[in-house]
């Protein structure tokens, strides 16, 4: 009973945690407390969670390795834009059209997870993160020379540029190739954003705690116990794999929808190994340290700038710094006898 | 006590020997002329077989005789080269692993393969998955389905460990057990998924005399209450001899002998491949 209780408390300490996140730093900003350049992170650090808790249930509890996460999120970024865009019209009421766009780009995203893993999650070993990492650069390319505009006709596309499609005089080019996507709309909110965390842990620890849940880990502990216990292994594999990109796909379109301009070069390789930065220091397999991760790791850069030249160099540092003590055996001993003094009079139910 | 499972061992139609009480039954599982080869190595060659239902038959044989490729080859972890396996009459030509757990064959493994990082709760419930009716959605949104077949998943899974007294176990990591302990789990986890044919590959490897002695009438125990026939490979002699009801020994790949354990202990030929040939004097 012990341990069914602590991993739901656990879950309702994780949904705490984002909820007094929220209050936090609403409190501060409403206050004025906040600078400009730190309140606009807000959203970024939003969406850098979801990419984290996303990429975690592939790499942590499916067992498998994604280097492309960045792609999924530029199409559900860039889908999630021409929604808004094209609904303009239609909705609008933004926190609506925002809600829209980011069911389309989770939508689109799941299903560029399902054309990737039909053939790759058959196989066995590291091939996802090869076809992966191929996937993110050529989302990339193409989104690179993508043009998208819409006008009374409805949408129109073209691979090679602007003029081509044929446009009515009143047009909006939502798209424009390497530029990406100029004048977007900012409609995303902070608290959209903690609401799209929720949801995304709210799925996330659900279905770890399921079936479904139970055999995606069984898979990734024992592949051929796994088999011989009646497991579909290529269904499961596809369910964390497709719910991940759903989840990476929405939080594109959750960060797309912050900025008036968004470029794919934005999405790209560095981006998919830093997501796989706040997984590894957050730890593997844990939802709590990957939040805790991406938001710190999100604003140090910013709050590293009084280092001005030296910014990255303090960065890398800190990363192998934390990397030292998290993994260090002398260093965790000392952090459970700090944790135990810390709650020394709740010994008892600690241990 | 052993009298009691002397059994007369009749022919059948079908390739093998089986206990007279089985022969009104129609076979649970019958392999004709199985086989395999990796490149130009015959593993397992003309592997003929039958198993009656409730029959409890032990799989004997020198080390690197085949059997546990017998084994992989009936839940098809290796796709035999020739020869049919009849599951209840079905052919399970064409199937997977998954596919021939769901007809009704599981498995232990002689290595043994837990899922290490699970509760032992956990693991017995992996193995209900076939048996537990709730899909993602349910699962995602805690519908009342998903918290009544959880509850009855839970039920199931305790009842189960309960046949080797280990429910106060249920929340320990599956690793960290003691190794009989992973051994009794992995036949719990196997019967979870609600076999026609229970496949034990060395169950009582690692275990003491009395561990052993436990096992034996667990064994029992359970072909008794869930009438289900039991193929077991063993090198503990006393075990085999005293649960098995028929006994076929392995050798170079290929069936050297059948019959019951009296048979068995004073056939030559296995004799022979246990302990080489008799010099004549």
């Amino acid at each position: 009973m012990k341990k069914g209780s602590k991993r739901a408390s656990g879950a309702f300490l994780n949904y705490g945690i984002v909820i007094v996140f929220y209050i936090v730093f609403q409190i501060l900003s409403s206050t004025g407390h906040l600078s400009s350049s730190f309140s606009g992170q807000l959203i970024p650090i939003c969406t850098y969670v979801i990419m984290a808790l996303s990429l975690n249930l592939v790499v942590g509890f499916s067992g498998e390795l994604s280097l492309g996460h960045a792609g999924f999120m530029s199409v559900g970024a860039f889908s999630g834009v021409i929604a808004s865009v094209a609904l303009q019209n239609y909705v609008t009421v933004s926190s609506v059209r925002l809600f829209l766009a980011i069911l389309v780009g989770a939508a689109i995203a799941a299903i560029a997870g399902i054309v990737i893993g039909v053939p790759v999650l058959r196989l066995q070993g590291d091939y996802l993160a090869i076809v992966t990492l191929a996937f993110g650069e050529i989302i990339k390319n193409i989104l690179n020379c993508l043009y998208v505009a819409v006008d009374k006709n409805g949408l129109h596309f073209s691979m090679t540029d602007a003029t081509s499609m044929n446009l009515e005089p009143e047009n909006v080019v939502i798209l424009n190739g390497p530029m990406g996507a100029l004048g977007v709309k900012k409609i995303s909110t902070f608290l959209s954003g903690i609401i799209l965390i929720l949801v995304v842990l709210f799925i996330i620890q659900n279905l770890v705690n399921s079936r479904s849940g139970r055999a995606i880990a069984g898979i990734r502990d024992n592949r051929i116990a796994a088999e011989a216990c009646g497991i579909q292994i290529t269904k499961y594999k596809m369910m964390a794999f497709v719910t991940s990109a759903a989840m990476a796909g929405s939080a594109g379109a959750l960060y797309a929808l912050n900025f008036s301009t968004v470029v794919p070069k934005k999405f790209d390789f560095n981006t998919s190994i830093l997501i796989l930065v706040f997984v590894v220091l957050g730890g593997i397999g844990n939802l709590r340290g990957s939040i805790i991760a991406a938001a710190i790791l999100t604003v140090l850069p910013e709050l590293l700038r009084q280092f001005q030249d030296y910014r990255m160099l303090v960065y890398a540092i800190v990363l192998i710094m934390v990397m030292l003590i998290t993994n260090n055996e002398k260093a965790q001993a000392l952090r459970q006898r700090f944790i135990k003094t810390l709650f020394k009079n709740k010994k008892k139910e600690a241990v | 006590m052993a009298k009691e499972h002397e059994v007369k061992l009749v022919s059948v139609e079908s390739p093998n020997l089986i206990p007279e009480r089985d022969k009104q039954y129609p076979l649970v599982l019958e392999v004709s002329h199985l086989g395999i080869d990796f490149g130009g190595l015959t593993a397992v060659d003309e592997f003929n077989m039958a198993l009656g239902k409730t029959e409890i038959c032990g799989l004997i044989g020198p080390n690197g005789a085949g059997k546990t490729t017998v084994f992989n080859l009936l839940t098809k972890v290796y796709q035999p080269t020739r020869g049919t396996i009849l599951l209840d009459g079905k052919d399970t030509h064409g199937m997977n692993t998954t596919k021939v757990n769901q007809a009704g064959i599981a498995r232990t493994f002689q290595n043994i393969r837990l899922f290490d990082k699970l509760s032992v709760e956990d693991n017995v419930k992996i193995g209900l998955h076939n048996h537990i009716n709730y899909g993602m959605m349910n699962g995602v949104l805690r519908l009342p389905k998903y918290w009544k077949e959880e509850k009855r998943a839970h039920e199931k899974a305790m009842e189960l460990l309960s046949i080797f007294d280990m429910e106060h176990l249920a929340k320990d990591e599956a690793g960290s057990l003691p190794y009989g302990a992973q051994r009794r789990l992995e036949i719990c986890r196997a019967l979870a998924t609600g076999p026609k044919v229970l496949l034990l590959d060395e169950p009582a490897a690692g275990m003491n005399p009395s561990e052993t002695a436990e096992l034996m009438d667990n064994i029992r125990k359970i072909r008794d209450t869930f009438h289900i026939s039991i193929l077991l490979i063993e090198h503990d002699m006393n075990l085999v001899m005293g649960i098995c009801e028929s006994i076929v020994v392995l050798n170079f790949g290929k069936i050297i002998a059948k019959g019951t354990p009296s048979e068995i202990q004073n056939n030559p030929q296995v004799i022979e491949a246990y302990l080489g040939k008799q010099r004549e004097v």
